[in-house]
């Protein structure tokens, strides 16, 4: 009985210190405006404020399609990988490119998208000309898309190995198609993965700040740039917290979203 | 054959080197229960896989009502199987892992429901409709498996080891059930296992195989009475198997002595291999039978004993008696020439169906 609660401390110690504490000072720090004093006014700006909603609203579209790309890309290729040969080997490869600093990466886009990078060498080379391609959503969408894919095809890539295959071939054997076994039977049964891939993806988004500023430019505002503007250059630190809890409030609803449920009974009878 | 359901004609299935199924061929007719028994690796649910159309064969060709279905894709075969590890759809409850088939046929809701509940009727799970696979134990699983396969109405059921993992009662329950159900809806069987006394039990027709082929095929009295070499001997029940050599037609010499017995159709003095099964062995006074033994080990097992012997010729001898002996002691065996059955070498089953025909 002891033991146990000697092995909970550092848990213990590790929720209490990075995840509770610092939520609740970003509570506390919502209630307080620029000059010090207690105050509803962030919440209430944040509700009223047309840009705010905005905001948040935009946030969360390009939170969207950023995970919806990269579910459609990832899904596929976990599938792929999953009939190969080697799939340990292939999917270390997926894996390698997260082992390298964000920074570094998105400073590789800078040099691969700018008026002078290499793509737009290629579409001078190839007659097309060149174009803009930095500071725009969709550079922005595609680098958020690139860095986040392993981590979409990662936890799909284990529920589809983890698929008995027996499964499958029971949904043939009952005059299932290729198509219909893959509704049916693949994609219910590897929901898990799809929804930890979801989450993993869809909550960092919301928040992404650096790849906003540097691939985005000031076309893309979120509530991740909002948060770091607030917080470095107004100085409102009371206005960030307030959107910091939003962005809380939004973790757990998209988890409430896409937690495990198994319907129980009822439903054809 | 008129009403062949399926039929294997010179079926080979290699796994790279390995070959894993060597000149299969039979015939199934419809409306038996069949039966492939044979020890664990030996081929059988490789060819459960290749009638379902889970794999294809390296050669040879699978007909389905005389049609060649080598190519055709496993869900448009008539034909269902219930796995050896169920395979139920743990996304969905027991109505609808049984719907999932009539489904996918576009059959009409009532109907589906009729047919979905009446199946379950079948098995005995009526109330089982709304529960969750995970809820069910592993006999409840096992009859909704069956219900999802018979709820198509297959012309062909193809059972794997279904009972293997049900304790004994259980299993008991439900090799009587199966039979019955067989007998109830008309449709072929063809079932998997390594028990031999469930092949026994259950079965219109048994193949008894090993390591890829099939090594004799028929009802269980003529395999039990009349088992073709001492794989199939051994593997189904317990036997004595002893060397011999036959002098004559009707005359086999064993134990150092002449017996009469009731097999023919061998050349004179050819070795051969003698078969008499423990419980056709009376224990009587010694020099009153026909050899005499000395008692090694005796074990009570509630009905009977299981006593083993060896005879001069220092052949082993096992007897199921309901007399008690004690060990050393020496004693008679009798038995009659229709105990007595004999086995040529490496005879093919096309040669021992040909001699026994000379003369049955
Ligand atoms: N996919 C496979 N790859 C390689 N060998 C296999 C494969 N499937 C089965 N085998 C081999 O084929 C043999 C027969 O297997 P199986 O038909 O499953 O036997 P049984 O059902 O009689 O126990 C075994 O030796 C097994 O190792
Ligand atoms: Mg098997």
């Amino acid at each position: 009985m002891h033991k146990k609660t000697t092995y909970l401390i550092p848990y213990m110690l590790w929720i209490g210190l990075f995840v509770i504490a610092p939520m609740a000072l970003i509570l506390y720090q919502s209630f307080f405006n620029i000059s010090g004093h207690f105050t509803m006014g962030n919440y209430e700006q944040y509700l009223t404020n047309g840009v705010y909603l905005k905001m948040t609203f935009n946030s969360i579209l390009y939170a969207l399609i950023i995970t919806m790309s990269t579910l459609l890309i990832s899904y596929p290729t976990a599938l792929l990988l999953n009939r190969l040969k080697n799939k340990q080997f292939w999917l270390l490869l997926v894996i390698l490119p997260t082992w390298i600093n964000l920074l570094l990466k998105t400073y590789a886009f800078i040099g691969l998208f700018s008026q002078n990078g290499s793509v737009n060498d290629f579409l001078r080379f190839v007659g097309v000309g060149s174009h803009q391609i930095l500071f725009t959503d969709a550079s922005f969408i595609f680098v958020a898309a690139y860095i986040e894919i392993p981590f979409m095809i990662l936890p799909i890539f284990n529920s589809l190995a983890e698929l008995n295959p027996s499964m499958i071939n029971a949904s043939r054997d009952l005059g299932a198609n290729s198509w219909q076994t893959f509704r049916r039977v693949i994609l219910p049964l590897t929901m898990p993965g799809v929804k930890a891939g979801f989450q993993a993806i869809f909550i960092p988004s919301l928040s992404l700040f650096m790849i906003t500023r540097l691939i985005g430019g000031n076309r893309v505002i979120t509530l991740g740039t909002a948060i770091e503007e607030h917080f470095l250059v107004t100085q409102n630190w009371g206005m960030g917290s307030t959107i910091g809890v939003v962005l809380i409030l939004a973790m757990f609803v998209v988890m409430y979203l896409t937690r495990d449920r198994k319907a129980k009974g009822g439903r054809i009878q | 054959m008129a009403n062949s359901v399926i039929e294997f004609r010179q079926v080979n299935k290699s796994f790279d080197e390995t070959k894993v199924l060597d000149e299969i061929d039979f015939e199934i007719e419809a409306g038996k229960f069949y039966t492939l028994l044979g020890p664990s690796g030996c081929g059988k649910t490789t060819i459960l896989r290749l009638i379902a159309g889970f794999a294809d064969a390296t050669s040879g060709d699978i007909l389905f009502e005389g049609q060649k279905i080598n190519e055709l894709p496993a869900n448009e075969r008539q034909v269902n199987t219930v796995f050896q590890d169920y395979a139920l759809f743990p996304h969905l409850n027991v109505f609808e892992n049984v719907a999932f088939g009539l489904e996918i046929r576009k059959i009409s809701k009532t109907e589906i429901k009729t047919a979905v509940n009446e199946a379950l009727k079948l098995v005995h799970l009526s109330d089982y409709g709304n529960r969750e696979i995970s809820e069910l134990s592993g006999g409840q699983q096992q009859r909704v498996a069956i219900a999802r396969a018979i709820v198509n109405e297959p012309k062909v059921l193809l059972l794997d080891e279904p009972l293997s993992a049900l304790d004994h009662k259980l299993r008991k329950e439900m090799q009587g059930e199966l039979r019955d159900l067989q007998r109830r809806l008309g449709i072929t069987f063809i079932f998997v296992t390594h028990d031999q006394e469930e092949a026994l039990a259950m079965s219109d027709q048994i193949f008894v195989m090993n390591a890829g082929k099939i090594l004799q095929s028929g009802s269980p009295v003529d395999i039990y009475d009349e088992p073709i070499n001492h794989f199939v001997a051994d593997f189904i029940g317990e036997s004595n198997i002893v060397p011999g050599k036959m002098q004559r037609d009707y005359v086999v010499n064993f134990d150092g002595q002449d017996f009469s017995c009731v097999d023919a159709g061998m050349k004179p003095n050819e070795a051969v291999e003698v078969v008499i099964r423990p419980e056709d062995l009376d224990i009587v006074a010694v020099d009153t039978g026909q050899v005499n033994v000395t008692v090694d080990t005796q074990l009570f097992r509630g009905v009977d004993y299981q006593i083993s012997a060896h005879d001069k010729m220092n052949n082993e001898w096992k007897i199921n008696s309901i007399h008690k002996t004690s060990v050393g002691q020496i004693v008679g065996l009798a038995f009659e020439p229709e105990d007595i059955h004999i086995m040529r070498y490496h005879e093919t089953e096309d040669d021992f169906d040909a001699r026994l025909e000379t003369y049955e």
